[in-house]
């Protein structure tokens, strides 16, 4: 009795937790937003930003892209031509990329890449107190580092994706016409014929949530980090990680509201 | 002139400040001493609402900063400075940048004119013609210089000291004090300054207040400081010695 009581304890303490952490980032989104729209506007700030989130992306992006394009044209060849549909190969890399691969593997490689250094960033901010010098010098933290990053992201996310998109059905063209021989006309004929623009765009309004996502949790990692350099070193992989489970949480929620 | 009123606060269970009475007053240096971890950062952090109380009032020229909201409470960190413990410079920016910060930030100033003003700040300091270098090319004092080259930026009318000379060899630390107390005289400005060194209170002090578990326990000036019979205060300005009596 005594070891459930301490499990439902445990439990329970994790829950209120992860709710606690949950509510606290509801909160800082609410402070984003008011800020945003909270004058000066520094689009210097957001350009900076945009490079480091977007420019600094893109290669790891077409990379992810490309590759992923590829083995999806070259798995679903080998499944279709079981039963000769070979030429629906095209379609299968689109639809794929455009409504899921594109957005979600985008998102993750940016969480990993510009997500996880906000965290970095701005964690060792708090812990070295030029966060609380950007307060004594009456500029207020969350308009000056979080709100340029997050509109960054939502804005850049949705890009790089669109990019990641096009290398990937490029990947899968390459792949399923230049080395698996796949007919070229059939191929494009078959992907025009059923990959609408809506997929497309649904596509990258989930990119623009995830974006949304993967700041607020690396800044609010960041934000809120403790205890020094291993302080910082938790609230960086802590980032990934959440930001992570959250992408594909609203990725199912999206999906299911919007297909 | 700060006037600080019946100030109260904890953090969970922890008292730290439970009731601080303490008068500060205009164009001179007070310096607020105490034991590391007495809750001295979490008073300064008070007078420039980086921390709100649980009770009590601060009253900056009258006006109780505790009552004041985020747009008025900016509004009035504009008349501050302040150098952090570790100076708290902006890493990814030069020492130019650090100092030109605020005027970026809150003047209208042409950048030649803020160039001039981040040379006159840096000369001020001891650090002319540094403004290229980066925060991690500089030791620990020039680092505080910096600091306080960048506290100074705005002309503010009250500059506060987060432990100006704690970890810093006893060279450089008179080097800071003796910068501090310069700075004051020459601007005449009013300076809060807050350490746990004796060295540094009696340096640049006007006038000494003591922290100790969480109440003002003796405050006047240095002189009057020294004579004071309070035992705690003797017993910080001479340890060791009623061991060295005992023995």
């Amino acid at each position: 009795m005594d070891k459930i009581s301490k499990t439902v304890n445990v439990i329970g303490e994790a829950v209120a937790r992860y709710v606690n952490e949950m509510g606290r980032m509801l909160l800082l989104l609410i402070d984003i937003i008011r800020w945003s729209f909270y004058p000066p506007f520094r689009v210097d700030l957001l350009y900076q930003q945009m490079e480091r989130v977007g420019v600094k992306s893109a290669l790891v992006v077409v990379l992810t892209g490309i590759f992923t394009g590829m083995v999806l044209a070259l798995q679903s060849f080998h499944a279709t031509r079981k039963f000769g549909a070979e030429t629906l190969v095209g379609v299968t890399v689109a639809l794929s990329m455009t409504r899921e691969l594109g957005p979600v593997l985008t998102s993750f490689m940016v969480t990993g890449r510009a997500g996880s250094a906000m965290a970095a960033e701005i964690g060792s901010m708090r812990i070295t107190e030029q966060i609380d010098a950007l307060f004594a010098m009456a500029i207020n933290p969350i308009k000056y580092l979080i709100v340029p990053r997050v509109l960054a992201s939502i804005i850049v996310v949705p890009i790089l994706t669109a990019i990641a998109d096009f290398v990937g059905i490029v990947g899968g063209y390459f792949m399923g016409v230049t080395i698996l021989k796949i007919n070229a006309g059939a191929f494009v004929a078959n992907m025009e014929k059923y990959v609408e623009l809506n997929d497309i765009y649904h596509g990258i309004i989930k990119s623009a949530v995830f974006g949304l996502i993967l700041s607020v949790v690396g800044c609010y990692k960041g934000y809120t980090a403790t205890g020094g350099a291993e302080g910082v070193g938790k609230a960086t992989t802590e980032s990934v990680v959440l930001a992570a489970i959250v992408i594909l949480m609203a990725n199912y929620l999206l999906t299911a509201a919007m297909f | 002139m700060i006037e600080i009123t019946g100030l109260h606060k904890s953090f969970g269970e922890q008292k730290v400040l439970t009731g601080v009475d303490l008068q500060i007053p205009a164009r001179k240096s007070t310096v607020i001493l105490g034991r590391s971890g007495v809750g001295k950062s979490v008073l300064l952090k008070h007078i420039i609402g980086l921390v709100r109380p649980d009770r009590g009032r601060i009253l900056i020229d009258g006006v109780d900063i505790t009552k004041l909201g985020d747009t008025e409470i900016n509004e009035m960190r504009k008349r501050f400075g302040m150098l952090f413990q570790d100076a708290a410079l902006f890493d990814s920016m030069t020492v130019g940048a650090n100092v030109a910060f605020p005027l970026y930030e809150h003047t209208n100033l042409k950048e030649k004119e803020i160039a001039r003003i981040v040379a006159q700040k840096l000369e001020q300091v001891g650090l002319p013609g540094e403004e290229g270098k980066m925060p991690a090319q500089l030791s620990g004092g020039m680092k505080r210089r910096v600091g306080l080259a960048r506290a100074l930026a705005l002309d503010p009318e009250i500059v506060l000291f987060d432990e100006p000379t704690a970890g810093l060899d006893p060279p450089m630390a008179e080097a800071i004090e003796e910068l501090i107390t310069q700075t004051q005289q020459d601007l005449g400005r009013t300076f809060v300054v807050i350490t746990h060194s004796i060295h540094t209170a009696f340096h640049v002090g006007h006038k000494i207040a003591m922290l100790h578990e969480g109440k003002i326990i003796e405050e006047g000036s240095p002189r009057a400081f020294r004579k004071s019979l309070n035992p705690v205060v003797q017993a910080f300005l001479t340890p060791g010695e009623g061991k060295e009596e005992q023995a």
